[in-house]
């Protein structure tokens, strides 16, 4: 198997902290691995070394064999990682086809091109992707409305299916079920499981432990900016040190 | 669930667009307002505004220098005229793709930041050049005087001169009085199609995204700054046509065009009419224009005319009044208007439009087929 992200001896501080303490992580092509650990534990901050939206201080971060430490967010995006938003992050003032709509062209258009000729509503293909999976993470109905008008969930899952429309290579999922009520983290498990069939891998940061136990190939336990323990779902579960540095002995 | 906006055909949109403009002498004279000199000073202002709010209204960012552009294009067409030809076709040509390399070199600078700095930027820039015009440029801006036509330009291009000075032509028609508002009128028609366009695109949809969340657009795969410079760019050239229409009607140009003030007179047009939308910024200038020739031309004596009917105490009362808000006052009269929309209606002028169809058509549902759909404007804030 081969490593489709391999973050190697990666060091981050802000100030006096070290958000970041020795980073080496690797992931193998169609995995779906867990990142878990405690609040403040630095992993929302790996994931912004690795998509480029912070410089690591020391270290290296490799896609496909391909050094991308230090790109600009848009190359890394189009060599193929999108990224889910631990806060929402989609375009509130666009409808929700809109929203997906963006992402549709970025990945069939590439970084940029001058369209402004030909009108949106021809577009009619991209439109049926759109709607496509609108669909899979039940939104259709809504396609019309305004972003800002959705429920945290919905900007959530609306997120994820713009991430899933770039068919990435790889997707970064931050807390994708985080404020949700449990039907609709079920469903969104159904999604993630769904796409796993298909291949993607995936990096998935989650607190929830249902959903890290449901959809996990991989599980690596970080703490204080160091990966503490990896192995599988059994080994972790069964893993002293893990029950004692996060889970705090709590039944899972 | 929200039904998907109607979009309006496109030709019909731009039939019914291009009627209501050549009709302009003919509706507008109630209003007073059908003299050709103001009637040019619609349709140019209108290719200034539509082109400033494919970069303010799209993208979101607030340019304070636009009436840089505007300068340019305007002594571009001049200087066509000295050196060239009077026709004014070379002229537009000349303007539009000066100012277009021209925006390019400040734009490439300003939008090196955004938000309030971009703004500064590009005032600061405007102001550069205002200053420039006036002291090392003089010698292609001729300074104070501003630039002129002179019997002894060459116009290589031109027969030799009559009698006089010649006046601008377009193959052989002389562009003074409506013949120049029709020329006007025309660029103004094309500028809407490619701005009606623009709106409709995916690179219109792109610019929209880029307002709403320029971060997450870079995350999406986009490489933002290109495509704020090309909107840049196309304002910048909307701008220069603007520009040169102006010395097209009236060739000379001078310096105080690009001053501050002049830029800013176009964000208030945007901003009053509707920022963003297809047909605000028209409004704007349509306001703006109106009340800065019709209410700036009104005094006591016209005054003491409209209150002829009322007895003389309330005559002298409703004169007292109103004289303040009119003739000299009109500025006060338009930024009371101006404060009240900022304050009110956000949107703008369009934003009160859209609302009132909004209530107007789910009256007509509730009628008709007793349940309310809610509908979107189909031109205002959604496209
Ligand atoms: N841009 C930044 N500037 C300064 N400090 C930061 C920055 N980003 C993160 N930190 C700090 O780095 C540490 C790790 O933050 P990070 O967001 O990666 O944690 P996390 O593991 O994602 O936590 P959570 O589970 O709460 O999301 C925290 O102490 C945080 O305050
Ligand atoms: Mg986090």
């Amino acid at each position: 198997m081969t490593a489709v992200l391999k973050v190697e001896g990666v060091n981050k501080s802000f100030g006096g902290l070290k958000a970041l303490n020795d980073l080496n992580l690797s992931v193998e092509e169609g995995t779906v691995h867990a990142i878990i650990g405690p609040n403040g534990a630095g992993k929302s901050t790996m994931l912004n070394v690795c998509i480029g939206q912070l410089v690591p201080d020391t270290g290296s971060v490799q896609f496909h064999g391909e050094n991308i430490t230090g790109k600009e967010p848009y190359q890394i995006n189009q060599a193929g990682i999108s990224r889910v938003f631990q806060t929402p992050a989609i375009f509130s003032e666009l409808t929700i086809l809109q929203n997906i709509m963006v992402p549709a062209l970025a990945h069939r258009d590439g970084n940029f091109k001058f369209n402004a000729f030909k009108a949106m509503g021809r577009e009619k293909e991209l439109e049926e992707e759109a709607m496509r999976y609108l669909e899979e993470v039940s939104l259709a109905d809504a396609a019309h409305d305004l972003a800002a008008s959705m429920s945290r969930g919905n900007k959530r899952r609306l997120e994820l299916a713009m991430c899933l429309i770039q068919h990435p290579r790889l997707l970064l999922l931050d807390e994708p079920t985080a404020g949700m009520a449990r039907h609709d983290t079920n469903r969104t498990i159904d999604t993630l499981k769904k796409i796993k069939e298909g291949g993607m891998t995936k990096v998935i940061i989650e607190h929830d432990m249902h959903v890290v136990f449901s959809v996990a190939d991989r599980i690596s336990v970080l703490a204080q900016g160091h990966i503490i323990a990896e192995g599988t779902p059994d080994e972790i579960r069964g893993n002293p040190k893990v029950q004692e540095a996060y889970l705090g002995g709590a039944e899972i | 669930m929200m039904n998907k906006p109607k979009e309006m055909n496109e030709l019909l949109l731009i039939l019914i667009f291009s009627a209501v403009v050549l009709t302009m002498p003919i509706w507008l004279s109630p209003l007073g307002a059908a003299y050709p000199d103001l009637l040019q000073k619609f349709a140019i202002f209108g290719v200034f505004a539509i082109g400033y709010n494919i970069l303010f209204g799209l993208t979101g960012y607030l340019s304070f220098g636009h009436a840089a552009f505007l300068g340019v294009g305007s002594y571009t067409a001049v200087w066509s005229f000295k050196l060239l030809s009077m026709n004014v076709l070379p002229a537009v040509m000349f303007s539009v793709v000066l100012a277009g390399l021209f925006a390019a070199v400040i734009g490439f600078v300003s939008l090196r930041r955004s938000g309030i700095y971009f703004s500064i930027l590009t005032l600061a820039f405007a102001q550069m050049s205002y200053n420039l015009a006036y002291s090392v440029l003089t010698p292609i801006t001729n300074g104070e005087t501003g630039l002129q036509l002179a019997k002894e330009d060459p116009r290589i291009l031109d027969s030799a001169v009559v009698d006089g000075l010649p006046s601008t032509n377009f193959f052989g028609i002389e562009l003074q009085g409506f013949s120049g508002f029709y020329f006007c009128a025309a660029f103004l028609i094309l500028g809407f199609i490619i701005a009606l366009r623009i709106f409709r695109s995916p690179f219109g949809l792109k610019l929209r995204a880029i307002k709403t969340n320029q971060t997450r657009m870079r995350y999406t795969g986009f490489s933002t700054r290109p495509y704020l410079l090309t909107a840049f760019v196309i304002s910048g050239m909307y701008a220069g046509l603007a520009g040169a229409l102006m010395a097209c009607t009236d060739p000379l140009a001078g310096a105080e065009r690009m001053q501050w003030t002049a830029s800013g007179e176009v964000v208030l047009m945007t901003i009053l009419g509707g920022v963003g939308t297809l047909f605000g910024p028209l409004l704007g200038v349509g306001i703006i224009k109106y009340f800065e020739n019709i209410f700036s031309a009104i005094n006591e004596q016209a005054l003491h005319a409209i209150f002829d009917f009322l007895p003389t105490w309330l005559e002298e009362f409703m004169v007292l009044i109103t004289h303040p808000f009119v003739g000299e006052g009109w500025h006060l009269t338009l930024g009371l208007l101006f404060m009240l929309t900022v304050a009110f209606l956000p949107g703008g002028v369009m934003e009160g439009i859209d609302y009132i169809k909004k209530k107007m058509s789910s009256k007509d549902t509730d009628e008709t087929e007793g349940t309310s759909t809610t509908k979107t404007a189909e031109e205002g804030s959604s496209s």
